[in-house]
């Protein structure tokens, strides 16, 4: 049975949203593994431990506080208000952000070992070289933490698709907006909806495996983890 | 490419000083302190000797604006770096210092060629005083620049490394034992080309090591350290002989003598050396040298004994005229360090306390003194 | 092995024995979101009364027809419609002629702000709001209850791009508690309490704007041996389950 049309927008959204929030994440989550990586800070571990946080919280204790602090009472609600942004749940841009925190830690970890591993020696050849801070991240850093950059990039998109607690919780079910391929899944199983369910949830088995040999041949040598 | 967004280096004052290097820094860690006062020549080496944990890296990395100490100055012929009493602290990357670490450090995700580019790119035409061509024919590595640095030998890395620093044109050249991580015959190869720069460079080099062998052989100026404090500093060869250092210590201690070739006996096999500004002369197996060339030795106090007459039936090859100049009771009491002029050199002898007694040695006496053993250092 | 040791894990033993003993007298219910304040006190009143245990699972009605189809454990099945019950009796799942109706829902349109609504449509039909939440009209019955009403009203076209779908008429709930939707439709039962709103201001949807929400109730395959399953049927057609399920708004 071919996919509906409401499944092959909610697999678009989907595509969209994984590569949106990969690329903030990675703007994002590099100065944080940066930071993580290079300070000795006593601020270090527990700011390391919050962006461990979505490893071991349920995604509904996260879509949870999402759906309170971005709401109209809430912090963010607030903020986002006074800047005239009006409220982000049951937005793109509020699946974005709930993504991007979801997400976090599996860009940062990845980039925080990769930068661990490069050391210092690196940086202090370029600086002896006349390399300032920024020359020697872009010319040093980056090339020799690319296997780090690939890591982070592919397990952030692929865990972004298969993002579902969040997205329920503050998504709202809007086709085009916020229906994504999981949440679909689940609206087919719970209309019962059986065939339908099998293509989205076969498909997304598949994208996932494919995407993990992808990494564990790409780094067979390594252990994604370090 | 140079980061666009660099910031224009900050002007670097300029101060009396020209011909020296002043450096004082204070550094405080846990376990750890350096504080040292030091006046080094401004050209030659200057090698930095101690002990693993004597702060020779720390205060070397201070030089290069690596480490930032609580409290410092550095002055450098005349380029002010750090005047921590004004504020003053040039960053590494704007410090005109090339610095050659002790496991080469080179870049792995770049090929020779491109390591060496990666600081040339970065200094402005117009301030480059040495061609990538003459830093790799200088060390020698003009076949190796297509190749990565993981598949170079140690000894090969630490040239690139070199070269790569030269390139940058700096005014100080900075060496963390870059033999230490290299065994014998990857030394042999790289310490040809450390003389090469000692005697082509016309700017300061600071050598850290803690091999005598590799100080004795291309120094200038010699620094002590001692659990962060300079233990002596000055020129080599007096260093050396200052009988009241750890330098010296029985079996090690050892005096630099130069020469000139003047003669090479084929039949026999033997170089002859004649000291400087005197007609006595050295012997040592060796093969042949350009007459003329000068030539640096080294002379163990343990190979020097003393005696009162010219013995002309002895196996020793050289039997040098010397003078007493002084003496030190080494410490288990049986030995007695004697130090003699020799024409415009210095030498030690180690001899027992018993044969010290029984020539009755003076101050100003005359006497022999017989080499067994002279072995020869540089060659330039 | 010491006999201190030995002791606790006699006791633990003897506990376990206990345990397993309590577990042949509790039923264990699969019941639809809306029901589940009404639920809880009378699985309370029911415990007192009877010693029997009650498990309750709550969820969407979609949600716990295809757990039940695939093997769930649950012996008694609260729905918030009466086809799902209809459907699982023919698919064999349940016991033949246990199914009745528990409850006739009421739809109400809710908002959590106490000024919102006026005890009228005027609001609903002003449209100034940004999101009006529902429930999944595919999932849940009180959605598809809430579409109708949209489409008896002609608001269908007017409120698309403002409709946000809860999977469940609790999360529907919490999008309007939450204040991430100005208003919406939920159950009666979630906002009302002993005859008046718990909290926020409401409009009564009258009953002719939808089709009846019929709430059905059956006896599983798996409860057909457990007395206590039989029990709690019989006391949720009882005088005392009557009053409670009305002091939540629900006809009967």
């Amino acid at each position: 049975m071919p996919l509906t049309h409401a499944d092959v927008a909610a697999v678009w959204l989907t595509l969209e949203l994984a590569s949106l929030t990969t690329v903030v994440l990675l703007l994002l989550g590099t100065p944080i593994a940066w930071w993580l990586a290079r300070t000795d800070s006593r601020w270090k571990q527990p700011i390391g431990a919050i962006v461990a946080l979505p490893l071991v919280l349920p995604p509904t204790v996260i879509g949870f506080y999402l759906l309170v602090s971005m709401g109209p009472h809430g912090v963010i609600g607030q903020l986002t208000q006074s800047l005239g942004l009006g409220t982000l749940t049951f937005t793109f841009t509020g699946l974005v952000i709930g993504s991007v925190f979801y997400s976090l830690p599996f860009v940062v970890q990845p980039l925080q070992n990769a930068f661990e591993a490069i050391g210092r020696g690196p940086l202090e050849a370029a600086a002896t070289l006349r390399a300032g801070p920024w020359d020697a991240f872009f010319t040093v850093v980056l090339p020799l933490a690319k296997p780090g950059f690939v890591t982070a990039s592919v397990l952030g998109f692929a865990h972004t698709v298969g993002e579902f607690g969040v997205v329920l919780m503050i998504g709202g079910n809007i086709p085009g907006k916020t229906q994504v391929a999981s949440v679909q899944i689940y609206n087919h199983v719970e209309t019962m909806e059986y065939a339908q369910a099998h293509w989205l949830a076969g498909g997304m088995l598949l994208f996932s495996f494919i995407v993990l040999l992808a990494l564990y041949s790409g780094r067979s040598n390594k252990r994604i983890w370090q | 490419m140079i980061w666009p967004f660099q910031r224009r280096p900050a002007a670097i004052r300029t101060v009396a000083g020209l011909g020296e290097i002043q450096a004082r820094f204070k550094v405080e860690h846990a376990g750890f302190s350096l504080d040292v006062d030091l006046h080094l020549p401004g050209r030659g080496v200057s090698a930095l000797f101690g002990h693993s944990g004597s702060g020779k890296t720390s205060c070397l990395r201070c030089f290069a604006g690596l480490d930032r100490p609580t409290e410092g100055y550095l002055q450098v012929n005349g380029q002010l770096w750090q005047d921590s009493a004004a504020g003053i602290f040039v960053p590494a990357h704007q410090r005109a210092v090339g610095y050659v670490f002790q496991n080469a450090n080179l870049f792995s995700h770049l090929s020779v060629q491109r390591n060496l580019d990666y600081g040339l790119k970065r200094i402005p035409v117009a301030q480059r005083r040495i061609a990538l061509e003459q830093a790799v024919e200088l060390l020698g590595i003009g076949h190796l620049l297509q190749r990565l640095p993981g598949k170079l030998s140690g000894g090969e890395q630490q040239r690139v490394g070199i070269a790569r620093a030269l390139l940058t044109s700096p005014r100080l050249l900075l060496l963390d034992e870059p033999l230490a991580s290299l065994d014998l015959k990857r030394k042999q190869e790289v310490l040809p080309y450390l003389e090469r720069l000692h005697a082509e460079l016309q700017i300061p080099i600071v050598y850290v090591s803690h091999s005598p062998d590799e100080v004795a052989r291309l120094a200038d100026h010699l620094v002590l350290l001692e659990d962060g404090q300079v233990r002596a500093s000055g020129p080599l060869k007096e260093t050396l002989l200052r009988a009241d250092l750890p330098f010296v210590f029985e079996d090690d201690a050892e005096a630099v003598v130069d020469g000139l070739v003047s003669a090479h006996d084929q039949s026999y096999g033997l170089l002859s050396l004649q000291l400087p500004g005197s007609r006595i002369r050295l012997q040592l197996p060796h093969g042949p040298l350009p007459l003329g060339a000068s030539v640096r030795i080294k002379i163990k106090a343990r190979d020097v004994s003393l005696s009162l007459q010219q013995a002309d039936d002895s196996s020793v090859l050289n039997l040098l005229p010397a003078r007493v100049l002084d003496w030190i009771n080494v410490a288990e009491q049986a030995h007695v360090l004697v130090r003699v002029q020799v024409a415009d050199e210095q030498l030690m002898a180690r001899i027992t306390r018993y044969s010290f007694d029984r020539l009755s040695i003076q101050r100003g006496q005359s006497l022999w003194a017989q080499i067994k053993s002279v072995s020869l250092l540089s060659a330039s | 092995m010491r006999p201190g040791i030995f002791h606790t894990l006699c006791t633990l033993v003897a506990a376990l024995a206990f345990t397993s003993n309590v577990l042949a007298e509790q039923v264990q219910v699969a019941v639809a979101a809306n029901f589940t304040a009404p639920l809880q006190a009378i699985a309370a009143e029911f415990e007192q009364d009877t010693g029997h245990r009650v498990l309750a699972s709550f969820g969407a009605t979609g949600q716990l027809y295809a757990q039940i189809q695939h093997g769930a454990p649950f012996e008694v099945f609260l729905s918030a419609d009466a086809s799902t019950p209809a459907k699982l009796d023919s698919d064999g799942l349940g016991i033949s002629g246990s199914r009745f109706t528990y409850a006739i829902g009421s739809l109400v349109l809710w908002s959590a702000n106490p000024s919102y609504l006026d005890g009228s449509s005027a609001a609903l039909m002003a449209n100034q709001y940004r999101h009006l939440a529902m429930a999944n009209p595919k999932a849940a019955p009180y959605g598809l209850a809430a579409r109708e009403v949209l489409e008896t009203l002609g608001l269908s076209a007017a409120v698309k791009g403002k409709l946000v779908e809860g999977q469940s008429i609790s999360q529907t709930h919490q999008f309007i508690a939450t204040g991430n939707a100005e208003l919406g439709f939920v159950a009666l039962s979630q906002v009302f309490k002993d005859g008046q709103l718990t909290g926020g201001s409401a409009w009564m949807v009258p009953a002719e704007l939808h089709t009846p929400i019929k709430q059905d109730g059956l006896l599983l395959k798996k409860g057909e041996h457990n007395p206590a399953a039989a029990a709690f049927i019989e006391y949720l057609k009882g005088a005392k389950a009557a009053a409670i399920i009305k002091s939540y708004g629900y006809q009967l």
